[in-house]
């Protein structure tokens, strides 16, 4: 043994063992040592930054949960969370790596604000259904580009998804200061607000959570069925967990990337649509405070699965309200948000090591006896 | 427009070029090491709060550059660790370092938003700089810009004709090889990992110190995946990358003098045209399935487990 490698041994004296076979207990646990560990840390955070860590994590995560008016906002911003990560989840199983959600939700936000803004009157009752179906056709659109790319050229839809991110920012920026801005609008770069009826309605009185999260709550069962209960969601699991058997048995590629794709996309644009004519009410040059990035990790910690992408969508909303619950209260900065979301990530995907490995010490008898052997 | 006018076009070419160059050969180190580090972004972004914190608090700015390099080698480090002693999915991981770094730099940059720091001087030869076309075409740089050149050469040195660079190459292309022939294949993709870190966290200070000395919350906007982009564009070879920064360097100061020039087209559409470059430069390399697979370290982004 080469004396760095000793070295790193020291500093690190354990050994990885393969488990006999998966642990199912490990799958459910990890993401709550990994929500605990993200717990710890930040008391650790609040300690650093001078601030008395228990009424921090109070203020943190448990202020936001106090009144119904929180409680409607928890729900109202898992939406958005809950819609991109049903989508991603679906291409991460089955092994395309769509990272542009968010891209796709600025897409489904433009599109369905195009119907609202030219169109919201003259439709009437219909507007709603025609903004969310264009939304999520603006979604998919964008996640076309990334498919099609891939499929026919082989480019890698991590990075084409990513860039198309920026393009869709800055032509949702075009599209506020110039063509779509609102003319009696003193200037600023916005809209016009949507008519009434090109609003979500709210779901309950004196909250602000719209229709729009039992329509997430539905897709996520619609999701569910998709992916235990139809043959193509059973094409893209076995693509995703072993693509050599999944080409055997004449399962299509292209098809899989380009479901994968479609679907993600179209949720995103759903959320994104969702936003502008809910919470929002009209189009501006920001629509989402990274909801789509941050799905990547809603879609990990929730397992991948509908239900648990529900639940993780949930806490990542608690992030937020807690990050801006802390701005208020704690003159913190409201980024601690994100500095919380990925060391969240960083935890799910170590303490998601043990599921299929587990920790051995290296003893230092058996380095000895290995010694004396050779 | 006449000759004066590409004096300049030619200089911040460079100068917006520099930054992808220490990205995309640190990545490109990584890479040929086997290790897929999709974390550049973040890493980027640690580096230039940390370096702008660092210029701001010590008035130096070699300790500003040195800082820039440590914090983006530790966040690497994170990652090295996850993904080479825990084996997790070097694809999430990189994401989750990104994401990581984008919160880290909010979050400690949040009070230097607004504050002015010196720039990076450019060289200044009495005599030499001011030399007519060579001086300001050539002579007129940054020494980042100089380093970043010498740093071209020395890597092409390092992965084609040096011992430790071969034993990096073996490493990438057949891990279970090199650790039977008793290389330490963590230990190396350790370094590896460490080394793009570094040069994330060069291009980081430099993007906060040099292009534009000032912190802005997500200022790499986007550059870390465009050097990630840069990296399959190269074929994994360090002159191509360096020939591809350039052309980046030159798409993104187009975009700047096109307005200058009155070219009527609305500025978002221009300061699309790097990503939408990105994408162009994605599919014409990839377009023929093999280049990449002859190209591509052949254990890219795959976990090693010596036991296994």
């Amino acid at each position: 043994m080469s004396l760095p490698e000793r070295l790193l041994q020291s500093l690190w004296p354990f050994r990885l063992e393969k488990r006999t076979e998966p642990s199912s207990v490990m799958r459910l646990a990890s993401p709550l040592i990994a929500a605990t560990a993200m717990a710890l840390t930040g008391l650790v955070v609040f300690l650093i930054l001078g601030k008395d860590p228990m009424t921090a994590c109070q203020v943190f995560f448990l202020k936001p949960l106090s009144t119904t008016y929180d409680l409607g906002e928890l729900a109202l911003k898992a939406t958005p969370l809950m819609l991109c990560a049903l989508g991603l989840a679906l291409g991460f199983r089955a092994n395309v790596w769509n990272i542009g959600a968010e891209g796709q939700l600025t897409l489904g936000a433009i599109a369905g604000s195009g119907i609202a803004l030219f169109w919201g009157e003259a439709l009437g009752a219909f507007a709603l259904p025609v903004m969310m179906v264009a939304g999520a056709l603006g979604g998919m659109a964008w996640a076309a580009i990334p498919a099609f790319l891939r499929t026919r050229f082989h480019t890698n839809e991590i990075l084409v998804s990513l860039m198309l991110v920026y393009i869709a920012q800055q032509l949702l920026g075009y599209l506020v200061h110039g063509p779509w801005r609102d003319p009696d609008g003193n200037n600023f770069p916005q809209s016009k607000v949507f008519v009434e009826n090109a609003v979500l309605p709210m779901l309950v009185e004196g909250t602000r959570v719209t229709a729009a999260f039992i329509v997430g709550l539905l897709l996520a069962v619609a999701s569910w069925v998709f992916s235990t209960r139809s043959f193509a969601g059973y094409r893209m699991l076995v693509a995703g967990l072993a693509p050599q058997a999944a080409a055997y048995a004449g399962f299509s590629e292209k098809r899989n990337i380009w479901l994968a794709l479609l679907i993600g996309g179209g949720m995103a644009g759903l959320a994104g649509i969702s936003e502008v004519a809910g919470p929002i009410g009209l189009l501006q040059p920001v629509v989402s405070p990274g909801y789509g990035f941050a799905a990547i990790i809603v879609a990990f910690v929730g397992r991948l699965h509908p239900f648990g992408i529900v639940l993780a969508s949930l806490l990542m909303s608690l992030l937020y309200l807690g990050g801006e619950a802390a701005q208020i209260d704690l003159q913190l900065p409201s980024s601690i948000t994100g500095l919380f979301q990925g060391s969240l990530l960083f935890y799910l995907l170590a303490a998601d090591l043990f599921i299929t490995f587990r920790l051995r010490r290296i003893r230092r008898e058996s380095r000895a006896v290995a010694g004396v052997a050779s | 427009m006449n000759f004066e006018h590409l004096i300049p076009i030619f200089v911040s070419t460079v100068v917006a070029a520099t930054p992808l160059i220490y990205a995309a050969l640190g990545e490109l180190v990584t890479e040929r090491a086997g290790v897929l580090n999709l974390g550049v972004e973040g890493m980027m972004l640690v580096g230039a709060v940390a370096a702008f914190a660092a210029g701001i608090a010590t008035g130096s700015l070699v300790l500003a550059f040195l800082a820039g390099m440590l914090a983006a080698t530790a966040v690497s480090l994170l990652f090295a660790f996850l993904t080479l002693s825990l084996q997790t999915n070097q694809v999430a991981t990189g994401l989750a370092l990104t994401l990581f770094g984008v919160g880290l730099s909010a979050f400690i940059g949040r009070g230097y938003a607004g504050m002015p720091i010196e720039r990076v001087p450019r060289l200044d030869i009495p005599g030499i700089s001011d030399l007519p076309v060579i001086g300001p075409l050539l002579l007129n740089y940054d020494a980042l810009v100089y380093l970043s050149i010498a740093l071209y050469f020395a890597l092409s040195w390092f992965l084609n004709h040096s011992r430790a660079g071969l034993r990096l190459r073996a490493t990438g292309e057949s891990p279970t090889v090199a650790h039977a022939i008793g290389e330490p294949v963590i230990v190396i993709r350790y370094l590896a990992v460490m080394f793009g870190g570094a040069m994330s966290g060069i291009a980081g200070a430099y993007l906060s110190t040099a292009l534009t000395p000032m912190w802005v919350e997500g200022m790499s906007a986007g550059r870390g995946w465009i050097a990630l982009a840069l990296v399959v564009f190269a074929t994994w070879k360090p002159l191509r990358v360096m020939l591809g920064a350039y052309l980046f360097g030159g798409v993104t100061v187009m975009q700047l003098y096109a307005q200058g020039f009155g070219v009527d087209v609305p500025s978002e559409f221009l300061s699309m045209l790097p990503y939408a470059a990105t994408i162009v430069v994605l599919v014409i390399i990839c377009r023929d399935p093999k280049t990449i697979l002859l190209n591509q370290p052949a254990s890219l982004g795959k976990s090693f487990h010596p036991d296994a």
